[in-house]
């Protein structure tokens, strides 16, 4: 005889309502009385109410892993386990997605089949670093899982101290904005540096978000530890007559109230034929009259990416962006990836090397300073780092000369 | 150990690569687009330079998918869309199709399965989602549960575009905030110090870990009924729970003690302005499942203000940045008190060093 489900009345009411309910989700798994986790889901369901109820959590940590790796498995062992024994094992398995989340119906098929059969039935797509979470599995089938996962093509992603999933955009895949090749920056990055995934020994963790423009649909500026976002050096590129014609569509007034005037840096100019003037050197490509024009404007033919380092959420010190290290990174040719990766790498190394234990680089960076950073990972100062010089006059400048003089250097020798 | 099966070792394989999954047209015109615009809300039109034209269309899920769910969409992307879809970072499902004739009867099928069609431009698109109750060591409160009971709320705003500009909106279940930033985020703000076990702290925790992990550093070592525990000043203690993941024994939760705040004006995008951090505007709101109605309430609030209010492309923040944060607590009706003004580090640049008055 199938075990009875807990009455779950408060739940219930996440039932009704337009928006998919994740409780309709939940009871179906329960009823799936042939299956392996009917009672495993029966009794989630009732330890879920009981939170509904008492407005508190009932899962803790502890140590599970999978042969050969340190971690991507989330374990939660309920402190409520008495009254819902079969839930009492429900961690997760954070697996990596396919870069720029595209899946084919076979291989999500294929996902279903095997949580069906090791798990609970129950998979997120996808968590806020990007995992698949496949949420919900005894000790004792965690390996088989993953086991099975990983036979069809499918790894492990992060937790803990350590390198994590990351996400792209849709990038080249499906939008005219796209900077550069996400996919190919996204494998190049995260494979490279796979060990750091898998085998957790960083201070802590470290993320890495690849956009495909200033847009930043992966919200990698503050989102991640090390953000590569697509931009270009040469001039936007403007179909004049399509200008003409999109003013004539939707009116001079509407024109320059949604076009000119929002231009963050006054670059833009309307002619007196409707044309459009840009001022190229005043521009910060920021996106916005490409946003509003796609048929008319598009980014320059120069492209490449923008990288910011630093992002983070509260703990500990409040939230930071990440703010500008590599101005801009042309990503055309293998040598301009190959240059990349090995400043992914020798961050990765810096981080390791110098950060506290339970910081992030953005924090490091707090504490030791930008200027010290930089000199560490070997990259020279940018006025494109700073929204201004310094404001404190409190700096000892006894080697102005010299540094001034480091300047000048680079400066002949990038015009030779 | 004898009959013992040798486990396997993994084959590390990584990122996946995407080629294989991603849309035949996708792959054909990978890196080739020109152009794209909106026929309707929800569907977006992709043209390639070759002359290849991709439509999407874009539907909304619940995140924490059972498998029938996700079986259910793989049947329509087959019916419709060559076998393949992809997900977005807000957890919708997006369907490509080769022929705008698909489009309509595509989005006919979503609908009747239960999936609203729309989160593209200037809507507001899912809500990003934590874990909450239902999975997480630590929550304060229940993440699919909030999303669930607000997007029903804000279902007419998710299929339709008649915003100023997009609304993202993200939610955190504990103060450590895994959400993003948001036009408007939904967080957890605990009101009251850890309730500490001494009787468990010295088996437990960490304790010079836990001391190192305060941002105020409130927490001290302290020898309690015999036993190496730690002690919190209760006057210097912000209540962020920090302390709790490392040392499950300073229960942060309770019933008395998880508040919601809501906060508004955050983006990521650089477009216009630079990317911003969302800023508190309400506090002290009742956990109160299963549907939050007092969170709801102030949310529609702000999002029908902004709506009336914020000009064509005006992002949440740049609105109230025109119309000055007298005029936003006016409109809105909320309070504001002492607990608005940043006593952070930089807080002073949070301060207004000028003349400029909205009156």
């Amino acid at each position: 005889m199938s075990k009875r489900p807990h009455e779950t009345p408060l739940l219930n009411e996440l039932e009704q309502g337009p928006w998919p309910s994740f409780v309709s989700g939940l009871k179906r798994l329960a009823s799936d009385n042939d299956k392996p986790y009917a009672n495993m889901m029966k009794d989630l369901l009732g330890q879920l109410e009981h939170s509904y109820e008492t407005r508190m959590g009932y899962w803790k940590g502890g140590t599970v892993s999978v042969f050969g790796y340190g971690g991507g498995v989330i374990p939660r062992f309920s402190e409520v386990a008495a009254d819902y024994p079969d839930s009492s094992e429900f961690h997760t398995l954070r697996v990596q997605p396919p870069a720029g989340l595209h899946y084919s119906t076979e291989l999500l098929r294929n996902m279903c089949d095997i949580w069906e059969k090791h798990g609970s039935g129950l998979i997120a797509l996808h968590g806020q670093s990007g995992d698949i979470m496949f949420q919900g599995c005894s000790s004792d089938n965690v390996q088989k899982a993953f086991d099975d996962l990983n036979e069809i093509g499918m790894d492990m992603g992060g937790a803990g101290p350590a390198l994590r999933t990351a996400m792209s955009c849709v990038g080249h895949a499906r939008c005219e904005q796209s900077c550069y090749d996400e996919v190919r920056v996204h494998r190049k990055i995260i494979n490279g540096l796979l060990d750091e995934m898998h085998r957790p020994a960083l201070p802590y963790k470290f993320k890495f978000k690849f956009s495909g423009c200033p847009n930043d649909c992966v919200n990698s500026i503050h989102r991640a530890d090390f953000a590569v976002i697509g931009i270009w050096r040469d001039s936007i590129q403007v179909d004049q007559e399509k200008v003409k014609e999109h003013v004539a569509r939707v009116g001079r007034k509407l024109m320059i109230d949604t076009v000119i005037a929002n231009c963050p840096t006054r670059a833009l100019s309307l002619n007196d034929d409707d044309t459009l003037d840009v001022d190229n050197s005043s521009c910060v490509r920021c996106m916005h009259c490409i946003n509003v024009m796609t048929k008319a404007l598009s980014p320059g033919k120069e492209r490449g990416a923008t990288v910011l380092i630093g992002g983070k959420r509260s703990l500990k010190i409040g939230d930071q962006m990440g703010t500008v290290i590599i101005p801009f990174m042309p990503l055309e040719t293998d040598e301009d990836f190959d240059r990349l990766y090995e400043l992914a790498e020798t961050v990765i190394e810096f981080f390791a090397e110098n950060a506290l234990e339970h910081e992030r680089i953005g924090e490091t960076i707090d504490r030791i300073g930008l200027a010290n950073f930089l000199t560490g990972i070997g990259v020279e100062v940018d006025p494109n780092m700073v929204n201004h010089p310094r404001t404190s006059s409190y700096v000892r400048t006894d080697d102005w000369d010299e540094e001034a003089g480091k300047w000048f250097e680079r400066k002949s020798a990038a015009v030779e | 150990m004898k009959g013992a099966k040798k486990p396997r070792r993994a084959d590390e394989t990584g990122v996946m690569d995407p080629f294989p999954q991603m849309h035949p047209l996708l792959k054909k015109n990978y890196g080739q687009w020109d152009w794209h615009d909106r026929p309707r809300p929800g569907v977006l039109h992709h043209v390639a330079k070759s002359g290849d034209e991709v439509w999407t269309v874009r539907a909304g899920t619940q995140r924490q998918m059972d498998v029938h769910t996700i079986r259910k969409l793989c049947d329509i992307a087959d019916e419709f869309a060559d076998g393949h879809l992809r997900f977005t970072t807000r957890s919708n499902a997006e369907f490509m199709v080769t022929s705008q004739d698909k489009t309509g009867p595509l989005i006919e099928r979503l609908n009747a399965a239960g999936f609203p069609v729309g989160g593209t431009g200037n809507s507001i698109s899912m809500i990003s989602h934590t874990q909450g109750w239902l999975h997480c060591d630590i929550p304060g409160t229940d993440a699919s549960g909030v999303v669930k009971a607000l997007m029903d709320e804000l279902h007419h705003e998710f299929t339709h575009e008649e915003m100023p500009n997009r609304v993202r909106i993200t939610t955190s279940c504990c103060q450590i905030n895994c959400g993003g930033q948001g036009d408007i985020a939904i967080n957890v703000q605990y009101t009251k110090p850890p309730k500490i076990n001494h009787d468990l702290v010295a088996n437990v925790c960490e304790r010079p870990a836990v001391v190192a992990r305060c941002p105020v550093a409130a927490i001290r070592p302290a020898m309690v009924n015999g036993k190496p525990s730690l002690e919190v000043d209760e006057k210097k203690c912000i209540c962020c729970g920090a302390c709790y993941p490392p040392c499950p024994p300073m229960q942060i939760n309770g019933p008395d003690s998880t508040r919601l705040a809501i906060w508004v004006g955050g983006k990521h995008s650089n477009a216009r302005s630079k990317p911003t951090f969302h800023k508190l505007v309400a506090a002290g709101l009742p956990n109160n499942p299963p549907r939050w109605p007092e969170v709801a309430e102030i949310v529609k609030t702000i999002l029908y203000v902004y709506k009336e209010d914020g000009r064509d492309w005006e992002r949440m923040g740049e609105w109230i940045e025109r119309i000055g944060w007298p005029r936003f607590f006016e409109k809105t009706g909320l309070a504001f008190t002492r607990h608005h003004i940043d006593d952070w580090r930089g807080a002073r640049g949070s301060l207004n060093a000028s003349t400029h008055i909205h009156f």
